[in-house]
């Protein structure tokens, strides 16, 4: 066993050489090195000072959205199709829009025109197989009842889902936020990291606004003080105005053009009076739509609604062909930027919650740096005295296997690009205890065996091979532990599991080959008669 | 000149110690149930200082240009009506922790944060705030039950791979073991007012592998002996088996230790909480692999772990049939 093949030895001695070599981007700066070199361990947003947010995205708003627009598009249908109906309702909570028509012998027929607003989702399982996305009913009495399927529900989600990860994406990139992290979460969740955010409110305000703009006609037969509204008319609040009561407006509902045909936005003062406007452009559809409604309703009021409120209501004098407007309202030069940067970005699909928020300063994250690499030095200090004292020159050795350990330890993260949290420290520095375990082992095993009576060589053998398979048993618990911590904990906690299951590992490998290694170089350099334990 | 380096220059434990360990098993098990049971007591009421991770609300640390005034802060963030305020000083003078319990809706919660930080930047100009954690309810449910989980599921993949490696009644004794040291932990918590959050799942999660990884050592010795003394009785085989890995476990339970202390003393105050469990964990779990581990594979293994080599290579004269009584009866000379 104390017998190294040379291209053993190169090997083992390769294997430290290329892990020195991993660890050497670490302390050279980032902006050096060339991309394919530029494997560094970064460091988690507790020691670097940043924002964590976690946004859940509005799965009900999602099915509302979509409960509501079969609702408008199926009374045109039954218009069309000349189908009489009362009662016709979206039932958002129960996923479902239920009518009942006045001749239940036009039930069947009310299907068909509903069946037809189904839109095809994936079926589960299957990358081509579709099914639509509701499930019409009829009752004898006339009831039809169109309800999301469950495949719907998760087809519509996750599309929300990936669709608000490309808007919060381009909404923090107009923040000009550098290195910014955005990653979907689970079913409805997007994570965000914002290194170097000390105040993550901006930010926070912008993710929590749906920024869906629309232009629509107002209804000016109806009366906005009434109760309820007539049938495809809401009545909605107009922004407030220097201390003035929000006025109330009868808008239609139909969406004439809507901000996803927008191309271009940006915030610009008026050059009368010196107000804060936002100034865009429509695209080639939308400036042909805006174009139409216009040319249709000269002399009328049209609204511009930005997430159900009125911004402005102005009356059309002539057709606006050229696809440009301005947006006036209350705006100073900040709110102004806010919505060109939201308006450029485009509407969310559905609201966003930020349902955890963790930020750091910089200044906690250089402290707890400094706790950390203080900890890590006496940490080291103890366990290396006490080994030495207590094992003497084999206790020595595992301490350079230590040394060993750690700077692969490093390397490994490294490799992996992994981030550095504070727990992550903690468990670099519990590795300094845990990665002896297998020395001692060892060390106690080559004692008993010297006692037994073993010649040096024997002894030295024995120890070495009989502690093998105590440590593969002994060590596979501690990885056990830090696998169930990393699938079930989340944030910091993991990197507290990844250092410890990769220091486990690597101290496998210090603790016996290396220090074997070690030990047989001593072992030919001195040939002693009794071992030193 | 350092050639007294060279050798060893202590031994935790002399090399021909032979402690009767099992003559204390009964008084072992009986103290650790009585821990166990009071920690449990304890945990249900007065109950565990429960993390922001773990029961959702706001922690802010703030500091101000100068020593804090704490009533004035405190008047002004209760002012918000926002709930109980807890306001503490934080490491020094001028920095204050300010906790908050959650706020119904997640969205409630974010304007809680917004008006805390404008209330204590009016209240205290030039005030900073250093860190900012606010969880909601859903997710404080899921990392809650996320811990739980991974807690279940640990000590789960621990009993099957020890049952895998050895006999069931290695596994039983050693997941026993750790249940009684996991509930001792969390009595530790419930007495020292420590909060329990991830990190300190992160904490009994490491003790638990680290626990396994001791009691697997000293089972890996007391099989090895099984197989080398045929006829030794079982309670002197495990005695000496104990003693021989006494200071296998010992040391390493050193080693652990003194690279946790660091972690209690300068680690922050983050840390701190972290390594004391850790260190609580550390003493506990080397105690139980003598004193309860063993005790429970004796009472399992009595008739059972001997049987198959009795039988089929050398028989033994029966054992007097007061030892196996009394392996349950209490401790005999």
């Amino acid at each position: 066993m104390l017998y190294f093949a040379r291209w053993k030895v190169a090997a083992i001695l390769g294997v430290i050489a290329l892990g020195l070599i991993l660890c050497v981007p670490n302390i050279i700066p980032r902006s050096v090195l060339p991309a394919w070199a530029a494997r560094q361990i970064s460091l988690g947003l507790d020691l670097r000072g940043g924002s964590y947010l976690l946004l859940e995205v509005d799965m009900n708003a999602v099915v509302r959205e979509r409960v509501e627009s079969l609702a408008d598009a199926a009374r045109t249908k039954l218009r069309a199709a000349n189908i009489g109906y009362l009662n016709l309702a979206g039932d958002p909570n129960n996923r479902r829009l239920s009518l009942r028509v006045r001749d239940p012998a036009q039930a069947e027929a009310a299907a068909v025109q509903l069946r037809e607003l189904a839109n095809p989702v994936p079926v589960r399982g299957s990358a081509t197989n579709t099914e639509p996305d509701i499930v019409v009913t009829t009752a004898p009495d006339g009831t039809v009842t169109a309800t999301l399927s469950d495949a719907a529900l998760v087809a519509r989600g996750s599309g929300a889902v990936e669709q608000s990860l490309e808007i919060v994406r381009r909404r923090i990139d107009e923040t000009g936020v550098s290195e910014a992290l955005i990653a979907r979460q689970g079913q409805n969740r997007i994570l965000v990291q914002l290194p170097g955010v000390e105040d993550p409110n901006r930010i926070k305000d912008l993710l929590g606004r749906t920024a869906r703009m629309t232009f629509h006609l107002l209804d000016e037969n109806a009366n906005p003080a009434a109760g309820a509204p007539p049938p495809g008319v809401q009545f909605l609040q107009g922004e407030e105005r220097g201390g003035q009561a929000p006025s109330r407006y009868a808008v239609r509902r139909r969406v004439e053009v809507d901000g996803a045909n927008l191309s271009d936005a940006r915030a610009g003062q008026d050059s009368r009076n010196g107000e804060w406007v936002v100034n865009f452009t429509f695209d080639s559809v939308g400036t042909r739509r805006f174009a139409e409604v216009t040319r249709q309703n000269v002399g009328r009021p049209f609204a511009i609604v930005l997430d159900d409120k009125v911004i402005t209501a102005p009356v059309i004098r002539e057709p606006i062909t050229g696809g440009r407007g301005q947006i006036s309202g209350s705006f100073n030069a900040r709110s102004a930027n806010d919505v060109a940067v939201l308006l450029r970005a485009g509407a969310l699909p559905a609201p966003l919650t930020v349902v955890e928020e963790r930020t750091v300063g910089p200044e906690l994250g250089a402290d707890a740096i400094r706790a950390g690499v203080i900890s890590l030095a006496v940490g080291a200090l103890f366990v290396f005295l006490y080994m030495g004292f207590a094992y003497g020159l084999l206790g020595w050795f595992a301490n350079i296997a230590l040394l060993v350990n750690i700077m692969l330890m490093m390397a490994a993260l490294s490799l992996l690009q992994a981030t550095l949290t504070l727990p992550g420290i903690a468990g670099i520095v519990l590795t300094l205890g845990t990665a002896l375990d297998a020395n001692i082992l060892i060390n106690e095993r080559i004692r008993e065996e010297t006692r037994a009576g073993r010649t040096p060589i024997q002894a030295l053998e024995a120890g070495f091979t009989k502690a093998s398979g105590t440590i593969m048993d002994s060590n596979l618990t501690n990885l056990i532990a830090m696998a169930c911590l990393f699938a079930f904990g989340s944030g910091p906690v993991k990197g507290f599991a990844v250092t410890v299951a990769i220091g486990t590992v690597v101290q496998m490998w210090t603790a016996t080959t290396l220090v074997r290694l070690i030990v047989s170089w001593w072992y030919r350099a001195t040939r002693p008669r009794v071992l030193p334990v | 000149m350092l050639g007294f380096l060279r050798r060893p220059l202590f031994r935790l434990v002399p090399d021909d110690t032979r402690i009767q360990f099992m003559r204390g098993r009964i008084v072992g098990l009986v103290v650790s149930a009585v821990l166990s049971t009071a920690s449990v007591v304890l945990a249900i009421y007065p109950g565990l200082e429960k993390g922001i991770d773990f029961k959702g609300g706001i922690v802010m640390e703030a500091r101000t240009p100068g020593p804090a005034d704490l009533g004035q802060l405190r008047g002004v963030v209760s002012g918000l009506g926002l709930g109980d305020v807890g306001m503490q000083e934080f490491g020094d003078a001028s920095t204050v922790l300010i906790r908050l319990p959650v706020q119904g809706e997640e969205a409630a919660t974010q304007q809680a944060v917004s008006r805390v930080r404008g209330a204590l930047e009016t209240a205290a100009p030039g005030t900073r705030i250093l860190r900012t954690e606010a969880v909601g309810n859903r997710v404080s449910d899921e990392l809650f039950q996320g811990g739980l989980i991974a807690l279940a599921i640990s000590l789960g993949a621990m009993l099957i791979y020890i049952w895998f490696r050895f006999e069931w009644q290695f596994a039983v004794g050693a997941i026993v073991t750790l249940i009684l040291d996991t509930t001792k932990v969390v009595g530790f918590l419930a007495v020292t007012r420590l909060e329990f959050n991830l990190t300190t799942i992160a904490a009994i999660l490491t003790i638990i592998g680290f626990s396994a990884n001791d009691k697997v050592v000293v089972y890996d010795r007391m099989r090895e002996n099984l197989r080398k003394f045929k006829t030794m009785p079982l309670r002197e085989l495990i005695d000496r088996s104990i003693n021989e890995t006494l200071n296998r476990t010992l040391g390493t339970s050193m080693t652990l230790f003194l690279s946790a202390l660091p972690l209690a003393l300068f680690g922050g105050e983050t840390l701190a909480g972290f390594a004391w469990v850790m260190l609580f964990g550390i003493v506990v779990s080397a105690s139980s692999s003598i004193f309860i581990a063993a005790p429970i594979l004796l009472f399992l293994g009595e008739n059972r772990l001997r049987r198959g080599t009795e039988a089929v290579a050398k028989p033994v004269p029966p054992r007097p049939a007061a030892r196996a009584a009394g392996s349950v009866a209490g401790p005999q000379a």
